[in-house]
């Protein structure tokens, strides 16, 4: 009764291969979209914005950046941190070097640039995989950070060796900058989502896309079918790369307005996204936002019940934070191993078929 | 002799001892590797767990004592006796068996047949619980290792080379201890793997789980001595590494120097484990030796330091880019 797809005709091929094929899942899918662009921003104040909304939003786009590789082209990642953090330092230089530029314009460039930094630390992973590859994407990371830490020329020469965000303005409104207002950095980086997920949506049900999962699922089948492994998996870095990279951006320049590399993007962060997934669903586009919306979320609420509510100390609270991290990690890979996404998929084939299970 | 390459001669030993403390660590990588194909993350976070529990009991510390004060209002933090040296070790061993069969039963033993980079990330989240609960345990404050183990410069070496160079090397007493526990370790493993009953149903295991399964090898019980082993070398890794800088969070952090080490040496290779460590350790003193001295600045108009964090890295990419399997590592066979 609750989920049904009897009477939804499809009377065109590209009706049936639309995205959400369902109607109940299409109205939902507008009625979020409403919600988000013409409700929250009226409703929404610097607290939510600041602690969960914005967090969450940016999160999202570095954890679809990340699902791209990992999920569907099955390279596994170390290096996201420091690959948020060429994304951060492109803006960076860019606002600074080009006072005019929109800040919509310089958000994409930094992605760009971070797509050419990806492809570059991608090279080696035609000849290296697995675990091996793994620990060789955290040589991205290190060499990243410290490389943004030793040369003055990143940071422009400034005494504290932080780089903070010059105010600048989309449409008139302030999206960047210490007076920025909460709604419109929340549709700035809302729109960068939505246009986004978008892309990943598409891309990766398309020829790319399926050449990305060929070579997840077995890389020298897949070459011999016929798909280039070189310019495959080059494209999964540089498009990920790329999602990462405008993700660094925002987080720099919208969300902290100032950041120290080696505490902004330090390795916690690359794991941070790594569990996002996970715990969200690898190679799942819808997995990537639940898995982002709550590790953002559950930080949150338990520092609001230990310390708001109990009044127990900060270290405590931070140390039963870890506690449940790992736990729920444990947890998702034990019941779960393909995350919450794939336990929406078997609900939503028990609601199809409920109350009558046959 | 000039004195820069007196210099650098001092760095390449120094790195060499530091590069045998990465391999300490790298070793219990290898066992659980070879053992279960784990790719263990949480190796470094043993290390931490072990130390920590050694010097808790060993002051007699109760645990738990931050939360059950924030619980129940209470002002509990030590018991009124200390333990022993000896009887502190053994209990921490237990302590560790008892966690590698914590791990068996509650985590391995539902993920069998998973992929490898489920495996991995389930690891990834152990470490992250083990974090936790060690510092809910005995709290995150840094601590001192209270073992008689010897440390400071060693003076015969200081003082030969000073009869021969006219410069006193510094060799750290600690580094020599490790280095001589780091060997025996091997040889000990070695034998152990080579020629006991369990040594080569642990081979047998790795070679390959099924065979080793139908001629009536117990799998859990492998694993949990392989875990248990690896916690132990774990425990020698986090005593040295403890008493070197003291046991506080950042020991964890050793996972990351090792994990170069094996990509060096080759996740399946104890050899490469210890020689993959000496290498990266002489490496990266003497690369930060070489980038950060002023004749480095005068041919290249700049100088680099704090290097060591990437340089294993970077060393051990460009060398995989040559050979995908590291040193020592099982050559790669791929088949369709």
């Amino acid at each position: 009764m609750l989920y049904r797809e009897a009477g939804d005709f499809k009377k065109s091929y590209a009706e049936d291969s639309q995205t959400f094929p369902l109607k109940l899942d299409r109205y939902g899918y507008y009625a979020i979209l409403a919600i988000a662009f013409l409700v929250v921003p009226f409703v929404i104040n610097d607290y939510w914005a600041s602690a969960v909304l914005i967090p969450f939003l940016i999160w999202s786009i570095a954890s679809l950046g990340l699902n791209i590789l990992t999920g569907y082209c099955g390279q596994l990642s170390l290096g996201t941190g420091g690959f948020m953090a060429v994304g951060a330092y492109a803006s960076y230089k860019l606002m600074t070097s080009f006072p005019d530029l929109n800040i919509m314009i310089i958000v994409l460039l930094s992605g760009a640039i971070t797509a050419s930094v990806g492809v570059l630390f991608g090279l080696p992973s035609l000849r290296i995989k697995g675990f091996y590859l793994a620990v060789a994407t955290l040589a991205a990371q290190f060499f990243l950070v410290w490389l943004f830490n030793k040369f003055e020329w990143f940071y422009n020469y400034s005494a504290s060796g932080q780089i903070s965000a010059p105010t600048r303005s989309m449409l008139g409104f302030e999206v960047t900058g210490a007076t920025a207002s909460a709604p419109a950095k929340y549709l700035f980086c809302l729109v960068l989502v939505v246009l986004l997920a978008w892309v990943a949506r598409n891309l990766t049900r398309g020829r790319i896309g399926r050449s990305w999962m060929a070579i997840r699922d077995m890389d020298i089948a897949a070459e011999i079918i016929g798909v280039n492994p070189l310019k495959t998996k080059l494209t999964a870095f540089a498009v990920s790369s790329f999602f990462i990279g405008v993700a660094g951006a925002l987080f720099f320049a919208v969300y902290l307005g100032a950041v120290e590399v080696g505490e902004a993007f330090g390795i916690q962060k690359s794991f941070l996204v790594l569990f996002m997934i996970i715990i969200g669903g690898l190679g799942s586009i819808l997995g990537s936002f639940i898995g982002a919306a709550f590790l953002v979320l559950m930080p949150v609420l338990l520092k609001n019940i230990m310390v708001g509510m109990l009044g127990w100390p900060i270290d405590l609270a931070a140390h039963i934070e870890l506690v449940t991290i790992g736990f729920l990690i444990m947890l998702t890979l034990v019941l779960e191993p393909h995350g919450v996404a794939q336990l929406w998929r078997v609900t939503k084939q028990k609601l199809r078929l409920w109350p009558f299970p046959h | 002799m000039s004195d820069q390459l007196l210099y650098g001669i001092e760095a390449a030993i120094n790195g060499l001892m530091t590069g045998v403390m990465y391999s300490l660590v790298a070793l219990g990588f290898v066992l659980i590797f070879k053992a279960s194909g784990i790719f263990n993350y949480a190796q470094g976070v043993m290390a931490l767990f072990g130390a920590l529990t050694l010097v808790g009991i060993q002051s007699g510390q109760v645990p738990f004592s931050h939360l059950i004060n924030a619980v129940f209002g209470t002002k509990i933090h030590h018991f009124s006796w200390e333990v022993p040296a000896v009887a502190a070790i053994l209990l921490t061993i237990g302590v560790m068996i008892l966690f590698a069969w914590m791990v068996e039963r509650f985590l391995l033993k539902h993920l069998v047949n998973q992929e490898p980079i489920i495996l991995f990330m389930a690891t990834i989240g152990l470490a992250y619980f083990m974090e936790g609960v060690g510092d809910l345990m005995w709290g995150s404050d840094i601590k001192k290792i209270d073992l008689p183990i010897p440390q400071g410069i060693n003076e015969t070496i200081d003082s030969l080379t000073y009869d021969w160079f006219g410069y006193g090397f510094y060799i750290d007493n600690l580094d020599i201890t490790a280095a001589i526990i780091a060997v025996f370790l091997v040889v000990a493993l070695t034998i152990f793997s080579q020629y006991s009953t369990t040594g080569r149903a642990l081979r047998a295991v790795a070679d390959d789980h099924q065979a080793a399964l139908s001629v009536g090898i117990s799998l859990r019980s492998i694993w949990v001595i392989v875990w248990s082993i690896a916690g132990f070398i774990a425990l020698v890794a986090g005593v040295m590494w403890g008493a070197k800088s003291g046991v506080q969070f950042s020991l964890s952090l050793i996972t990351l120097k090792a994990l170069p080490v094996l990509m060096l040496g080759g996740f399946t290779s104890i050899p490469g484990a210890i020689i993959g460590g000496m290498i990266i350790g002489v490496g990266e003193k003497v690369f930060e030796f070489v980038v950060s001295s002023s004749w480095f600045g005068d041919a290249m108009g700049f100088t680099m330091n704090a290097t060591e964090n990437w340089f294993a890295y970077v060393l051990a990419l460009l060398f995989l880019v040559f050979r995908p399997q590291g040193l020592f590592g099982d050559k790669i066979i791929e088949r369709v």
